[in-house]
């Protein structure tokens, strides 16, 4: 152990970029819920001033977080996981309905989501399984147990209904692949909503035509060495022209017009324009507010607090989930690139953190943290922007709620405290 | 490969966010423009228009208030219908149909259920309209006319088209703007400019707050008032005399070109395109396609000139040197054209200048003009020269008035001969017509007035104009304050006013004299022609008579130009010395002529051309 304290061995430049995008959330947050700029913004009748509340509870939580034990977590991961468990479960006796969804127990002061907390201890208990000495990743019983970690949580979160909850927890995939779950699995993943996209708009005849080309392709430009072996081939095309034809059925019994009509915008689907204008103005509503007020920042934005759609209320939902889109109007596309660029280098640095990392449960855990993390800014922003589907999951660190700000900030801090311990305790 | 994966996948995820912000906000790009930002609610503060006074000051247009009858649809309770639609004078199956036009175009926003009512109307409501939640009254600015008159002049104002929209940014749908007349003319000094508040709202439009705490609010400019040339007695009187005739009269002040009154038959009522009955009352003027009411005639219409003419005539010939007042001309009851012979009704013999102009000598005029082509070797040259001399007294182009309208008249070139008969395949026989008035030369009573005056003012005249002064300032236009000189010397004038003043005394003009007033003036008689169902008929003669007075220090020339009304004398004479009378002398002392001037009206003879029989014209029974 080096002589340094834990002030000596953190990382400090992971807190900066945390901190900085606490700060320019909060700011967000203050300019999109601002209405009477003569209150206080200690005022906790206001959103803003809630949510500097939330920050000052987060930092509770860091130094909480920072004085435990870093082999506490390890040693009861799996305590943590039993009980979130336990927590998404009892919610469905206990749980309090906020926006049709029951994902909250009612704590009097606030609502408290126990999927947050889950996504922490499936991430603990994630690493704890697969940094034991007994499990090995190439063995299919083992790979479905951590499989089975996984998707327990999103089993339990999707009837809430809270499927955007659900979809974080496929994030932890990337785990099992940095640790060597065969990658093809990530592969068939791809093919299959390739398929599925590909058939829903231009239909399955050419899909066929184009997966003939592709055999022709392969045979003409292939060397001579290479040997393509005939009967998985017969089979893989088999099976995805199979796949290609069961998409319509699926797309239009199992999927409810609700469903039907995001894909019909996000995939461009509805021919008719005048349709799609209705679809975008109506389903696409939100989206469509948020593109309007991003676009109408333009390279400089038109300043903080000048955002008059921001001001004038005109995007749903603008301080928690489309907080991105009050950032796109007052800060233009100088302020949206910035804060990609800082999350980009914020996920860089972590995984530059994590693959430093001498002790396996440490490296996998700092995974899951980058996944989690990184799947709701990417869902999140494509969503703001445009890009996907509607799926309403805050943007780590930006968004209004106390529960998320509290649970991401524990999830990040427990990895750089396991982090600053590195080289005390590498096996 | 798989330490990567993850990095990998996160800056391909940059970059492809990069790339659609890009898209949206560089390429896609469209500023919110204060005026089209959904976010920012523009409202306006109308200023009051300004007023328009008379030369003497007395009031002509003001403002009155009128009240819109609003309705919220979401926020009307039920009420008792049936009373409501008895207070506001209307129907219940109409209060149905606005209220479910108000409701399919926001149950939020404010809709007109009835617009404008009176004063009186309004005084029964007002008590009673708290029982009627969500509906309320709105006060609107209304133009208010202090006279029955002038309706040509002042014009009317109406809510902006789309033309107005295109053309200047200023306006907003739904808003006011003068259309015709000096409301047009003078719509920017008159309407001031508007305030504006810009109010930010949310999205379901309700307000919360100033936009940038106000800072670029401005607030409204009160509209000017201004003072107009016409004398309101003068156009009142002009416009009763005018009563049952069609045509047009034009007084102007020679000494400075403003114009006393501008009176076109038949006119209307100008409240009549005010309030609620507006729309009903302009379809029926403006469809009234016979007598056309809404076309003025005193500025639009261009008939040939007639006898006073001649007057110019004499001084181009006089200018030209090519007769002095006492160079003769024979008439044999008419004069020769080649061998055909054309009419004089002056009574025949020899004719000097004096007794050419105040018989109205057709022979004489037509030697006269002969003499003034002959002077050059060629009808092409003589031709440039005289239309040059007219086109000085302000005939054969636009004048360049103030008014938002106006027809340019003819002098006909020998351009445009060449064009009407072909390249030299006429002669001076062709344009013989114009030494008398008819043939090609066209004018309307404005220009046959401002000849007048320019003869008044031996030689020059003022650019007429309707506009005395703004405000308080005197400062208008200087153009219509620069003398503009015909190009002929003062001294020719002298002995053709001579033959103006003679038509008075001794000439075609005699039943018109006014005791007391040194008169100048000249008549005319105007053959014209109508086409009616192919047919080419020959109406009765346009009655034609221009004058000035005093001679000696003139205060008024003018022009009057009656439709159909036989000779000079009969109706524009006895018209214009009514008018000269009324503006000079302030009262009226034939008031037997007065009284037949007052009542006599032409209809029967506007009726002949489309009684579909048979019709004799240029009757003299009264």
């Amino acid at each position: 152990m080096s002589g340094r304290g834990l002030f000596g061995r953190i990382d400090w430049l992971t807190i900066f970029l945390y901190a900085f995008l606490v700060f320019i959330g909060w700011l967000n947050i203050y300019s999109t819920t601002l209405s009477n700029p003569d209150v206080s913004i200690l005022d906790f009748s206001t959103l803003y001033g809630k949510q500097l509340f939330f920050i000052g509870l987060a930092f509770v939580g860091i130094i909480l977080v920072l004085s435990i034990e870093s082999s506490f977590f390890e040693r009861f991961a799996s305590i943590f996981y039993i009980a979130a468990i336990v927590l998404l479960i009892g919610l469905f006796l206990f749980g309090k309905t906020v926006a049709g969804a029951t994902s909250w127990y009612d704590l009097g002061f606030f609502n408290f989501q126990p999927s947050e907390l889950a996504k922490v201890a499936t991430a603990l208990a994630l690493a704890k399984y697969l940094s034991d000495i007994q499990t090995d990743i190439k063995n299919r019983k083992h790979q479905s147990y951590a499989l089975l970690i996984i998707l327990l949580p999103a089993i339990l979160i999707l009837p809430q209904p809270d499927p955007g909850s659900s979809l974080i927890y496929f994030s932890l995939f990337f785990v099992l692949f940095r640790e060597g779950f065969p990658l093809y699995y990530l592969g068939v993943l791809v093919v299959i909503v390739v398929l599925f996209a590909t058939t829903l708009m231009f239909g399955t005849v050419w899909i066929g035509i184009g997966l003939g080309v592709l055999i022709v392709l392969i045979f003409t430009f292939k060397r001579k060495s290479v040997k393509i072996p005939i009967l998985p081939l017969i089979v893989a095309i088999v099976t995805s022209m199979l796949f290609s034809l069961s998409v319509g059925f699926v797309y239009d019994n199992v999927f409810e017009q609700r469903h039907r009509n995001r894909f019909a915008l996000w995939l461009r689907l509805e021919k008719d324009e005048k349709k799609l204008e209705e679809i975008r103005k109506t389903i696409g509503y939100n989206t469509y507010q948020s593109e309007k007020a991003i676009e109408s920042g333009g390279f400089f934005g038109k300043g903080f607090l000048e955002g008059t759609r921001t001001k004038g209320d005109f995007v749903p939902e603008q301080h928690s989930d489309y907080i991105f889109s009050s950032v796109g109007e007052e800060w233009g596309f100088l302020g949206t690139v910035a804060v990609i660029l800082i999350f980009s280098v914020f996920f860089l640095r972590l995984i530059f953190i994590a693959e430093r990392q001498k002790n396996d449960f440490s490296r996998m855990y700092g995974y899951g943290v980058i996944s989690i993390l990184f799947i709701h800014y990417f869902v999140n922003i494509g969503m703001v922007i445009g890009l996907l589907p509607t799926i309403g999951i805050p943007l780590p660190f930006f968004s209004y709620g106390g529960s998320s700000l509290i649970f991401f900030t524990m999830l990040l801090f427990i990895f750089l405290k396991l982090d600053s311990n590195r080289l005390k305790d590498g096996i | 490969m798989k330490k990567l994966l993850l990095s990998s996948i996160i800056v391909i995820i940059g970059f492809t966010f990069i790339g659609r912000l890009s898209y949206l906000q560089l390429f896609r790009f469209s500023p919110d423009q204060i005026l089209e930002d959904p976010a920012i609610k523009k409202i306006y503060d109308y200023p009051e228009r300004g007023y328009v006074y008379d030369r003497n000051g007395e009031l002509m247009v003001g403002n009155q208030p009128a009240y819109d009858v609003m309705v919220i649809p979401r926020e009307a309770k039920p009420l008792d219908t049936l009373e409501f639609c008895k207070l506001l004078k209307i129907d219940k199956a109409h209060f149905i149909s606005q209220m479910r036009k108000a409701r399919r175009y926001s149950p939020r926003l404010p809709s007109v259920l009835v617009p404008q009512l009176s004063k009186e109307d309004y005084a029964g409501l007002q008590e009673k309209m708290r029982h009627f939640e969500g509906f309320y009254i709105q006060k609107r600015s209304l133009r208010y006319y202090n006279t029955n008159s002038a309706a040509n002049v002042l014009g009317y104002i109406s809510e902006v088209n789309e033309h107005d929209l295109q053309n200047n940014p200023y306006y907003v749908a739904g808003e006011l703007k003068g259309h015709t007349g000096i409301e047009k003319q003078y719509e920017e000094l008159l309407r001031g400019r508007k305030g504006v508040k810009h109010i930010q709202k949310d999205r379901f439009n309700r307000d919360i707050g100033p936009y940038k705490d106000g800072k670029l609010d401005t607030l409204p400019e009160q509209g000017k008032e201004i003072h107009i040339t016409l004398d309101k007695t003068l156009q009142e009187y002009g416009e009763r005399l005018m009563h049952g005739k069609r045509g047009g009269i034009v007084a102007i002040e020679p000494k400075s070109g403003e114009i006393l009154a501008m009176i076109s038959g038949p006119t209307y009522d100008p409240a009549l395109l005010v309030g609620r009955e507006r729309s009903k009352n302009y379809s029926k003027l403006h469809y009234d396609t016979i007598s056309k009411p809404t076309w003025d005639r005193s500025i639009l219409a261009q008939p040939s000139p007639g006898s006073p003419f001649k007057t110019l005539n004499a001084l181009v010939a006089l200018q030209e040197g090519v007769i002095d007042p006492s160079t003769k001309f024979r008439c044999y009851n008419g004069f020769y054209v080649g061998s055909t012979k054309r009419g004089c009704h002056c009574g025949g013999g020899v004719r000097d200048m004096n007794s050419g102009i105040y018989q109205s000598c057709n022979a004489y005029f037509a030697g006269t003009f002969r003499k003034i082509y002959g002077k050059y070797p060629t009808t092409d040259e003589g031709m440039d020269v005289w239309e040059k001399h007219m086109k000085s007294f302000g005939l054969g182009g636009y004048l360049g008035t103030d008014l938002p309208t106006g027809s340019p008249g003819r002098i006909p070139s020998k351009a445009y001969y060449d064009r009407a008969y072909g390249d030299n395949r006429w002669a001076s026989s062709f344009i013989i017509s114009n030494s008398i008035g008819q043939g090609e030369v066209a004018a309307t009573p404005l220009q046959l007035a401002n000849m007048t005056a320019a003869i008044a003012n031996r030689g020059y005249f003022y650019t007429p104009h309707i506009l005395k002064n703004i405000g308080n300032t005197g400062a208008i236009d200087p153009k219509f304050t620069e003398p503009r000189y015909t190009t002929i010397d003062r001294e020719h004038f002298e002995p053709v006013i001579k033959g103006m003043e003679n038509v008075y005394k001794y000439g075609t003009g005699r039943w018109v004299q006014i005791p007391g007033i040194n008169i100048a003036g000249k008549t005319g008689t105007v053959e014209n022609f109508v086409r009616i169902d192919g047919e080419r008929m020959q109406l009765t003669d346009h009655s034609v008579f221009v004058a000035f007075a005093p001679i000696e220090n003139p205060k008024i020339a003018l022009a009057v130009y009656i439709e159909n009304g036989y000779y000079g004398s009969r109706y524009a004479g006895h018209i214009a010395s009514l008018l000269i009378e009324k503006y000079v002398k302030g009262e009226i002392t034939r008031k037997d002529l007065e009284k037949r001037m007052l009542e006599k009206t032409l209809e029967h003879e506007y009726a002949k051309p489309y009684s579909g029989e048979p019709f004799k014209i240029n009757e003299y029974v009264w």
